[in-house]
């Protein structure tokens, strides 16, 4: 009926509430804890997967710098990770839209147009990495801005309009993008790939600390919103009849998590399927009540890009992955399992 | 008293009056029946009461508030909808779908306190859905959805009550025990206007009926008189028979 994977779930209570709060914060403080000390060890022998011990905490030891090079990655995925899945979680919910994300919206693809021209006109190697995100912010804004304008009726963002002007703006974007790339020498293209494939390897811990405090400002904007989202899921008629402000509410859900996905994105670039996977899974296991599921959704978020990261600099031995590739091969076949198990469920019920 | 006055109103849809010179009063109370052929703008009117759609022109007053520019959870104390068809993007179980209508007496989290509760206990009982307070809502029945969201409008709790189609798609006994509910609901100081084409139904329960043909009010009055006179006949384009069954109930039925 709805497209929508849903778990059974009752009223909501303070009680299930708090227990599921605190295992996905648990889960998420665990992945946050033991990421920095797994990594590739070289010695005599060869290499080897290794987990440091309390010689991480001496000072002046070898494991410390290194512990100390690992720390904003991990720190960086926290954050990016519960940004893109309260993102995610939320547009889904405003759009009654399974398969509303950063991406479908366009949000990213302004945001990767907008690196791409950084890095082509050198505003990289003047402003170094900080500039190269500034612009990808700026795009997000800016793809915002557009997407708003087109899709906005009245006072109301209609669903079905916001994801026309989405697609149509990422379909622009994407075009634009790949013109410029054919414009650039091979050292710029390079850096654009890079770039747009989305990874956590430079970043440093300044950028981390620029982003912190607006994404969490505008997750508890989202949080703040987890009883509309919750009305909507009955329609726009329905929930204003019922006393939501229905054309603030998208206006205020769509800017903040736009902006969530371009603070994201100026971080570490665009990095695809958090949004997706992490919101569906939940929704499967929890159901859809969005007091509960957007902030299981940003702490799962923040655990599963955790986990993926740590993989995406530890599974092919020596070389770092890209991130941004390991979500996507890693997501896609989760998200199969997820929905056949769904589908498995719902042929025992008799309900397609 | 004067609950809900409509003045002169118009509403446009796609450049076409659907709606016309429109004028009315409701006392608090009053169960007003809506009936009409199908497109005659009866589910328009009830939008442009409730808000959702604005009038090209008149006066629309619910309270003494306008229900387009007020704030909508002042309108929610005020007014209920439900709305011809209702489609839920998360299948939420039916006390939740329920418990949606006590959103604008709800504050910070909302978490269901002791009098939200009894209000969807309440609203569940007298829509007699109690008994599937814990399953889904995209398992019920079409008939079973219809009376759970109908319970979603009553837990609102709001003075008065909107209901285009409340018996769609109900089997003789909902039917008739929906009609009765909204006699008490308003003979305990509620307001309801229902649209409906269970014309024998709406002839037995409305204090006045409104026949709305071609965006206008054609005929209103009591319901008995309203569905005999010649506008009825003319609206539906066949005669609705008013009659005495042996027990001298009187009954509707289109000839």
């Amino acid at each position: 009926m709805s497209g929508f994977l849903t778990g059974r779930a009752g009223r909501l209570t303070l009680r299930r509430l708090a227990v599921v709060v605190a295992v996905c914060g648990g889960v998420a403080a665990v992945c946050a804890a033991v990421a920095p000390l797994v990594g590739i060890v070289v010695d005599r022998t060869g290499w080897h997967l290794g987990v440091m011990g309390s010689e991480a905490f001496d000072a002046g030891s070898t494991e410390r710098a290194i512990l100390w090079v690992r720390i904003p990655r991990v720190l960086a995925s926290l954050v990016v990770g519960a940004a893109l899945a309260g993102a995610g979680c939320a547009l889904q919910a405003l759009l009654r839209n399974p398969l509303a994300e950063p991406f479908t919206l366009g949000i990213s693809s302004g945001a990767s147009l907008a690196a791409v021209i950084a890095i082509r006109f050198g505003i990289d190697a003047a402003f170094g990495v900080a500039g190269v995100g500034g612009a990808a912010l700026l795009g997000a804004a800016g793809t915002l801005l557009v997407v708003w304008r087109l899709a906005r009726i009245g006072k109301h963002l209609p669903p079905a309009t916001l994801v026309l002007a989405g697609i149509t703006m990422s379909m622009f974007c994407s075009s634009a993008t790949v013109l410029i790339q054919y414009t650039s020498d091979l050292t710029e293209v390079t850096h654009m790939m890079q770039w747009m494939l989305g990874s956590t390897e430079t970043v440093r811990l300044a950028m981390v600390g620029y982003a912190a405090a607006p994404i969490a400002a505008a997750l508890i904007v989202l949080l703040a919103y987890a009883r509309e989202l919750n009305a909507l899921a009955a329609g726009p008629e329905v929930a204003a009849s019922l006393g939501v402000a229905v054309g603030r509410t998208q206006t205020v859900v769509f800017a903040t998590a736009s902006l969530l996905v371009g603070a994201a994105i100026a971080v570490v670039g665009p990095i695809g399927f958090i949004g997706l996977i992490v919101p569906h899974a939940l929704r499967a296991v929890l159901g859809a009540d969005h007091r509960l599921l957007l902030p299981a959704s940003m702490l799962g978020g923040a655990a599963t890009l955790t986990v993926f990261d740590t993989l995406a600099r530890t599974v092919v031995p020596l070389h770092h992955l890209p991130t941004g590739a390991v979500t996507a091969v890693l997501g896609v076949p989760l998200f199969v399992t997820i929905l056949l198990g769904q589908k498995r469920r719902a042929a025992l019920w008799g309900r397609g | 008293m004067v609950y809900l006055r409509l003045h002169d109103v118009a509403v446009a849809l796609g450049g076409r009056d659907v709606v016309r010179d429109v004028s009315a009063e409701v006392e608090p109370g009053q169960l007003i029946v809506v009936v009409g052929p199908n497109g005659a703008g009866k589910t328009t009117l009830l939008r442009a009461i409730a808000g959702l759609v604005a009038p090209r022109i008149g006066v629309i007053r619910v309270a003494g508030h306008d229900p387009l520019h007020a704030p909508r959870r002042v309108i929610a104390r005020e007014l209920a909808y439900l709305p011809q068809h209702y489609e839920l993007a998360f299948p939420f179980a039916v006390e939740e779908v329920v418990l949606l209508g006590r959103y604008a007496s709800q504050h910070g989290l909302g978490l269901a306190g002791a009098d939200d509760l009894a209000a969807a206990a309440a609203a569940m009982a007298a829509c007699d859905v109690a008994q599937l307070a814990t399953r889904r809502f995209d398992e019920l029945s079409g008939g079973e959805a219809r009376r759970v969201i109908l319970a979603q409008a009553l837990c609102q709790g709001a003075r008065c009550l909107l209901l285009d189609e409340p018996t769609a798609g109900l089997d003789p006994a909902h039917a008739r025990s929906i009609f009765v509910m909204l006699r008490a609901q308003c003979a305990a100081g509620a307001t309801a206007i229902a649209v409906t084409h269970d014309l024998d139904l709406a002839r037995r329960h409305g204090d006045a009926m409104w026949l709305v043909d071609s965006g206008r009010i054609a005929a209103r009055g009591a319901p008995a008189e309203v569905l005999a006179a010649a506008e009825a006949r003319a609206a539906f384009d066949v005669a609705i028979h008013v009659g005495r069954l042996p027990s001298g109930e009187r009954f509707a039925v289109p000839a």
